[in-house]
């Protein structure tokens, strides 16, 4: 019997799309899936997840102070106790910048291998697919120990529907506030309204193409009239024009949206180690003999300072 | 202050990886320090021109060729250097359990820095396992080090410009991001005094390590290419836009 706990993101109160799909990847090879919620449990989340599968849903029951609730410290021993109590022996959660921070820790903890970045996994065989060398490789990884955990690529699977009757416990614990790391503050400022770069469906890149930092808030304003999340290559981030937080490629987030759209982007071998698992490619350039050109599913030639204001206006 | 740094010796990030048989890369390419690896020396130097009287130690595991990159390390700054000899490809658990026992066998750490995954093998859990071993606190992908009474004030980037802030009671890991600093770029002066800075080469089986209860292992591996075949879009810039938006919303559906 394969027991899977699924650590479950939120997003203003509602179970994230990207947790859903890990739900589903979860319920091909598991026996029974636990879903283990930080945030309390309502009705809506309740009925949000044993309509993709979940058969008990555990509220870890953490403490309200938003710096301990939020400390990714507490957030791993409360699910490494969840793990213990309900003698789990599969944990799953995203690869997202929360889960990079976490799963980590859980593991680290419970001692128990975990690979990251998941595109696939088997729980019965303790199988992962993932990628290598920056994305240059796919990996097949067979994990062995006690507890095996996987931390899954957001996207990777789309969910699918699959009702069952869940039950919903509640973990008793004390907390377990560690003196040795505080959280000071979280800055969530600058994500207003803006997708965030792992799990958004559109993703509008600009590179060098934009030619200075006044003309990339071209590549912010399309974003947002499209409701797709801002990138850039890292010529834009080493010239300055955007932070580092944007940086598609091997030294940056490496994503996998439905559409991919690279507005002055040649394509070096470093970049499409980020983007290259996209379902769909645009590129949009003036010159035709560039990488990015070459290896898209649609390409348009042509001034991205005329095509983008275009497509805002056309919206 | 004994400051430790692990550092890693893997492809350099613009070779093209080919494969030799199902499992093993070709490793004919150049191999260079880990580049989220550079922050963290970089990290350490500057530390120790806060804090004189630091010693900065750079830890590796991995072949007799990794050498070079302790070499780098020392270029940009660190004392001496320690490599851990193995022939193996090891996974987290293992090679946070040498590194845990290196660092044992030389001295106490005050501070441990590496980056924050390494771009071969993107495990991104190395530190948390580093630091589960000792019992430190750990955090990952720091922006920024502020050192002072014993505390370490570590602001960490997520995405999209989020920041968390920590304080870190010392002795803590250290998981280093490209926000954190510009890697040193030696000089040639440098480079030649480098060659002077002691190299410490450790058999892995001089050093008492346990097994660990669990293990990843790659069991194959393919090229991740995926041929496109590109349509064009052409026409005026309007006609463009328009076809594009078509796309999303009929053929991709990820627009209203």
């Amino acid at each position: 019997m394969k027991q899977a706990g699924i650590v479950i993101e939120m997003e203003n109160g509602r179970v994230k799309e990207t947790s859903l799909g890990m739900i589903t990847l979860a319920g091909r090879t598991a026996d029974s899936l636990t879903a283990m919620v930080m945030s309390g449990i309502t009705d809506d989340i309740t009925d949000h997840l044993s309509e993709y599968g979940v058969h008990t849903i555990v509220d870890l029951s953490l403490p309200d102070a938003p710096e301990i609730r939020r400390n990714p410290a507490v957030q791993a021993t409360a699910v490494v106790h969840a793990a213990r109590e309900l003698k789990l022996d599969r944990i799953l959660g995203l690869s997202s910048p929360e889960g990079k921070d976490l799963l980590p820790r859980v593991a680290a903890l419970l001692d128990a291998p975990l690979i990251m970045d998941c595109v696939d996994a088997d729980l019965k065989t303790g199988t992962a697919t993932t990628s290598q060398y920056s994305g240059k490789m796919m990996a097949k990884i067979q994990l062995t120990g006690e507890i095996l955990m996987f931390g899954v690529r957001p996207n990777a699977v789309l969910p699918e529907s699959k009702p069952v009757p869940a039950k919903t416990i509640a973990m008793t614990m004390d907390a377990v506030v560690p003196e040795n790391i505080i959280l000071l503050s979280r800055d969530e400022a600058d994500t207003e309204g803006r997708q965030s770069l792992a799990e958004a469906d559109i993703i509008i890149a600009g590179g060098r193409g934009l030619k200075n930092k006044d003309n990339f808030s071209l590549i912010f304003d399309c974003a947002e009239k499209l409701n797709a999340a801002p990138a850039a290559s890292r010529v834009a981030v080493d010239e300055g024009w955007v932070p580092y937080a944007f940086q598609v490629g091997q030294t940056g987030e490496k994503v996998s949206p439905q559409v991919y759209i690279a507005c002055g982007i040649s394509g070096s071998i470093q970049h499409f180690a980020g983007m290259k698992t996209a379902k769909m490619i645009i590129a949009v350039n003036k010159d035709e003999n560039t990488a990015m050109m070459a290896n898209c599913d649609y390409q348009v030639q042509g001034d991205l300072f005329a095509i983008l204001p275009e497509i805002m206006r056309q919206l | 202050m004994q400051i430790y740094v692990c550092v890693k010796h893997v492809p350099d990030s613009a070779a093209n990886i080919h494969m030799i048989d199902n499992r093993n890369i070709d490793d004919s390419v150049p191999f260079l320090m880990n580049p989220y690896d550079e922050h963290a020396v970089t990290e350490a130097a500057a530390l120790k021109k806060q804090i004189p009287d630091s010693e900065i130690i750079a830890v590796c595991l991995g072949k007799k060729d990794a050498e070079s990159t302790l070499r780098s390390a020392l270029a940009m700054g660190a004392d001496r250097g320690v490599l851990v000899e193995t022939d193996d490809m090891c996974d987290s658990m293992t090679t946070a359990r040498v590194l845990h026992a290196a660092i044992i066998r030389d001295g106490g750490a005050d501070i441990i820095l590496t980056g924050k995954e390494s771009i071969d093998s993107e495990g991104m859990q190395t530190q948390f396992r580093i630091g589960a071993l000792f019992d430190f606190p750990v955090v990952t992908n720091a922006a920024s080090l502020e050192i002072t009474n014993g505390k370490a004030r570590v602001g960490c980037e997520l995405a999209g410009g989020r920041t968390r802030t920590y304080e870190l009671t010392l002795p803590c890991v250290i998981g280093a991001g490209r926000g954190l600093n510009t890697p040193i770029y030696p000089t040639f002066p440098d480079v030649v005094k480098s060659r002077k800075k002691p190299i410490e080469t450790v058999a892995r089986s001089q050093l008492n390590v346990s097994d660990a209860p669990g293990s990843a292992k790659i069991i194959s591996m393919t090229p991740l290419v995926q041929k496109r075949n590109p349509r064009k879009i052409i026409g005026t810039p309007a006609e463009q836009a328009a076809e594009i938006i078509r796309i999303l919303r009929q053929e991709a559906k990820v627009l209203s």
